[in-house]
């Protein structure tokens, strides 16, 4: 059964169609990859998949639940996380306290505990603490944890980004253009960490990216969008092949 | 110079209940990117509560002082989130102005609410404080003056730890910075904006006991005149950020307090004033403040 399955889900806002009977199936362990040109309407879907756009209709199912409805807020502890195309880290918090945060939906404790460093509130810092400070080594942040995030070199805060998404323990992770931006170095580091994440975390991760090097490295399977249609999907190979893939992306003979 | 130390310390004292007041301006604005104009009329209801279980219900010795402390603190808190559910939360998406105009409506509401039930008379705040100062040498610092540096800063020193080492500090600070990435990470925002609410509105009770305790004449406009000292010492010290608002409070109270004693009373507001204008002449930011990056 797939993880994430779409149903004809639309968006339309005013007399625009921008998502127009879209289908997904993503397996679970997935690299899925999301692409068409500017304004097809990618980072749409994305919004509609965390809650931020309601669909107009059609519906989102993931492991069984539908998200249709529910809040960002929902969505996120139901295990969804994303990243953003313009890095959208907390800039005045270090890298340390941006991971840390994200730890929050599966940290407890009360007010009350909190504002007098008692009870659980010691033990539930420390293990976050100790939680987040993994999770940087995996992503080789962790000689920056006290940075502030703001202060990263690009590529890192990148890398920060998805390590941040990661804490909040999703079962689907959105990366939304991570390569946006990188030269090839750091596109080829981070298809590393993407392949990295997904076999050591058993993560299914769909992602938008226009960087062909990127998208045809590692993903497994492509949905090509255009003007908020589905224009074609299948195995990476198959669809990058696509006469019509191609004449969208580069315009058509006359 | 027995007489500027002591008028120091009246300013850092006035200073420093003009910083707890701010703290609350600076806090919601931070989060709810609002001005609360409401903030000065929660600590003449503060006032009046505490005032009402003091020489009203008569708890004015021993254990009945502190029921009223708590009943004031704990009615500010109540109030600030009540107004926040009931004006400012349907207006969220609203273009700030609506919500600027709402704040001072509510601010007028409060204000009338007050005169209806306690009328305009002032009415006389007996001192919470039950202990009598002390002298150095020829400066006589009073217990109030003492109670209010001392509760302001172990205060300052809480919220500091509590915003940066606590789950929901970290909450505010992100929802400050990104609401909508802060969502995305599972960070409740209601209830951020809520405890920011409660938080800012307690801190509003202390400083109207401290307040009242100090300048014992308790009017329905008595919260006007702090509330705004407090904002422009926010706004002195950098809109947004919490050390801002602190020092800011604190500069601002010396100010007044110098300049009432040694240039003139009358103009001391105008010189307040005037300074908060070169400094915003200066650095529009405000001292802690922080260049802002528009997002285009």
């Amino acid at each position: 059964m797939a993880l994430l399955e779409t149903k004809d889900l639309s968006i339309q806002f005013g007399g625009l169609k921008a998502v127009d009977r879209l289908n997904l199936s993503i397996k679970k362990g997935q690299l899925y990859g999301l692409i068409g040109p500017n304004g097809a309407g990618k980072t749409t879907v994305f919004n509609m998949l965390t809650g931020v756009y309601a669909p107009t209709s059609g519906t989102a199912v993931l492991d069984g639940v539908t998200l249709n409805g529910k809040s960002p807020v929902e969505i996120n502890k139901l295990g969804v996380a994303r990243t953003f195309q313009n890095i959208r880290l907390f800039g005045k918090m270090s890298v340390l306290d941006n991971v840390r945060l994200g730890f929050g939906n599966s940290i407890h404790y009360s007010l009350f505990e909190s504002f007098f460093h008692i009870g659980r509130y010691r033990k539930a810092e420390r293990e976050a603490t100790e939680k987040a400070m993994e999770l940087l080594k995996v992503f080789n942040l962790d000689g920056e944890k006290d940075y502030l995030a703001s202060n990263l070199p690009y590529g890192k805060q990148r890398r920060l980004e998805i390590a941040r998404a990661m804490a909040t323990g999703p079962k689907l992770l959105l990366l939304d253009e991570p390569a946006a931006g990188m030269n090839p170095n750091e596109t080829a580091d981070l298809m590393d960490t993407i392949r990295f994440v997904r076999d050591n975390f058993d993560m299914t991760i769909l992602l938008i990216e226009h960087d062909m090097k990127l998208v045809s490295g590692i993903c497994e399977e492509l949905t090509v969008l255009n003007f908020g249609t589905e224009l074609a999907k299948g195995p990476t190979a198959e669809v990058l092949n696509n006469p019509r893939v191609i004449t969208a992306y580069i315009g058509e003979d006359d | 110079m027995s007489s500027f130390f002591s008028y120091l310390i009246t300013g850092i004292s006035l200073g420093s209940i003009y910083a707890l007041i701010a703290l609350g301006y600076t806090m919601v604005y931070g989060i709810a990117k609002m001005l609360n104009f409401a903030h000065g009329d929660v600590i003449m209801i503060g006032g009046y509560i505490v005032f009402t279980a003091v020489s009203t219900l008569g708890w004015s010795s021993g254990l009945g002082i502190f029921g009223a402390i708590f009943c004031g603190i704990l009615g500010c808190l109540l109030l600030g989130v009540l107004v926040e559910k009931v004006a400012y939360k349907p207006l969220r998406n609203a273009p700030s102005l609506a919500v600027l105009i709402t704040a001072i409506g509510v601010s007028y509401l409060l204000q009338n609410i007050a005169l209806l039930i306690f009328g305009s008379n002032p009415k006389n705040f007996s001192s919470v404080v039950m202990f009598d100062g002390f002298s150095i040498g020829k400066v006589r610092i009073s217990g109030e003056t003492v109670v209010t540096i001392a509760v302001s800063v172990l205060i300052m020193i809480g919220l500091t730890l509590f915003v940066n080492h606590t789950k929901s500090g970290m909450a505010m600070l992100a929802v400050s910075e990104d609401k909508g990435a802060a969502q995305l990470m599972g960070v409740n925002v209601n209830r951020t904006i809520s405890l920011t609410f409660a938080i800012g509105s307690a801190l509003a009770g202390v400083a109207s006991i401290l307040l009242c305790s100090t300048y014992p004449l308790l009017s329905p406009y008595t919260g006007a005149m702090p509330g705004i000292k407090a904002f422009t010492a926010a706004v002195f010290g950098g809109i947004g950020s919490i050390p801002g608002a602190m020092i800011g409070g604190v500069i601002l109270g010396v100010i007044e307090s110098l300049s009432k004693a040694y240039i003139s009373s009358q103009f001391s507001d105008a010189i307040v004033f005037g300074v908060l204008i070169i400094v915003l002449l200066v650095k529009p930011t405000g001292i802690m403040g922080k260049k802002l990056n528009e997002k285009v």
